[in-house]
């Protein structure tokens, strides 16, 4: 069951929205303002975002009780988040527990490739959803269970819009951008770089093939969020994964002393 | 695109308001929405009136309140306002502005009945 909603119960592969629309009957409650025609101004001050944040803090301290650090992973489509996922997975067996929450709008077979590793993974079919959102992570989690003082990687949907508004409870947020793409998508989707802890530039054994400029895309990267950290690799070669787990290992959160504490809100 | 899910989100703060604050009808929402939020406030209008049918907002009006981005110029030492993420300094040309507020995105104001 849910412990920020209580909700329980459902298939985590459908659609799951809590809200309660259209169902009419439940609002034409007594003691309305009856017959009166006019209406009257309500002062709300209410954050659109306030439930998928109440859900995002739940995980969050979910996660840091255990000592665990979640990774969002957000990137367009083909930018190389899975292959990334699979090399980082592989080569982190032995050193941390992992696990994985996949998230895309269809099928499971990245959560298969995932799982070769020996890493548990969930694959979230958001449907025609385009993104993850707190609610699912947490649901997911539940499914999973966190490991302790481990790393959680959440790979978003391919997607480099919609990811950008909706925290999930993650420690830090890393944007992938391969050297495939025009380097001037920083500038062209900033919100998702806005947001961003680590910029990685993906598939850098390619550079010599192709008329990208790394120097640039930093540059315009930085622009958007002058904080952002930049990491150049290549999942293929291997090339400037050391640095990789170097970050990694920087951002995990002190490590989780005994399960009594683990529980605590 | 990811504002059929705020505008959801919307409805749900309506519907909890709307036992909280006894009413049965949205009329009108002002909703404020920052120059730096990650909305499109067209697509936003469209969201609101498809997925608002058959629900209490039904036919409301979605007014939107811009609010500026505001951001902090590491180069000049200012505070700004810019309109979009990743626009240059408006003071000093430079571009190492740091966001530092406009990505609201709040229902301010209800006309309800």
């Amino acid at each position: 069951m849910c412990s920020v909603c209580g909700c329980g119960g459902h298939d985590h592969g459908h659609d799951h929205h809590h809200h309660h629309a259209a169902d009419d009957g439940t609002l034409a409650f007594a003691g309305g303002s009856g017959a009166d025609d006019g209406g009257r101004l309500v002062q709300i001050e209410r954050d659109v975002l306030d439930h998928n944040n109440s859900h995002a803090a739940a995980n969050r301290a979910r996660l840091d009780a255990a000592g665990s650090l979640a990774l969002n992973l957000v990137s367009s489509p083909g930018a190389g988040k899975t292959t990334l996922l699979v090399r980082t997975l592989g080569d982190l067996a032995g050193r941390h527990p992992t696990a994985v929450v996949e998230g895309d709008q269809q099928t499971g077979r990245d959560a298969d490739r995932i799982r070769e590793t020996g890493a548990p993974a969930l694959q979230v079919t958001t449907g025609k959803g385009c993104h993850l959102d707190a609610h699912m992570v947490g649901h997911a989690l539940d499914h999973l269970g966190v490991p302790e003082n481990g790393v959680v990687f959440l790979e978003n949907v391919g997607n480099l819009v919609c990811p950008a508004a909706f925290d999930l409870g993650e420690g830090a947020r890393v944007v992938i951008v391969s050297v495939t793409e025009g380097e001037d998508k920083p500038l062209k989707y900033p919100d998702i770089f806005a947001n961003a802890d680590l910029m990685v530039l993906n598939k850098v054994d390619l550079l010599p093939h192709l008329d990208f400029d790394a120097d640039q895309c930093e540059a315009w990267a930085r622009q958007v969020n002058p904080d952002l950290r930049c990491l150049r690799l290549s999942a293929t070669t291997g090339e400037g994964l050391d640095a990789w787990y170097a970050w990694i290992d920087a951002r995990r959160p002190a490590p989780a002393e005994a399960p009594a504490l683990a529980e605590a809100p | 695109m990811h504002e059929m899910s705020l505008v959801q989100s919307i409805l749900r703060i309506l519907e909890e308001q709307a036992t909280e604050q006894d009413f049965t009808e949205v009329r009108t929402v002002w909703l404020r929405v920052g120059a730096l939020s990650h909305v499109d406030p067209e697509a936003l209008r469209f969201c609101f009136e498809a997925a608002g049918q058959g629900t209490l907002a039904e036919g409301a009006r979605l007014e939107i309140i811009a609010a500026p981005g505001e951001g902090w110029c590491i180069d000049c030492a200012s505070r700004v306002t810019i309109p979009t993420h990743g626009a240059p300094c408006p003071a000093c040309g430079g571009t190492r502005v740091r966001p530092t507020g406009g990505d609201d995105l709040a229902i301010a104001e209800l006309e309800v009945a």
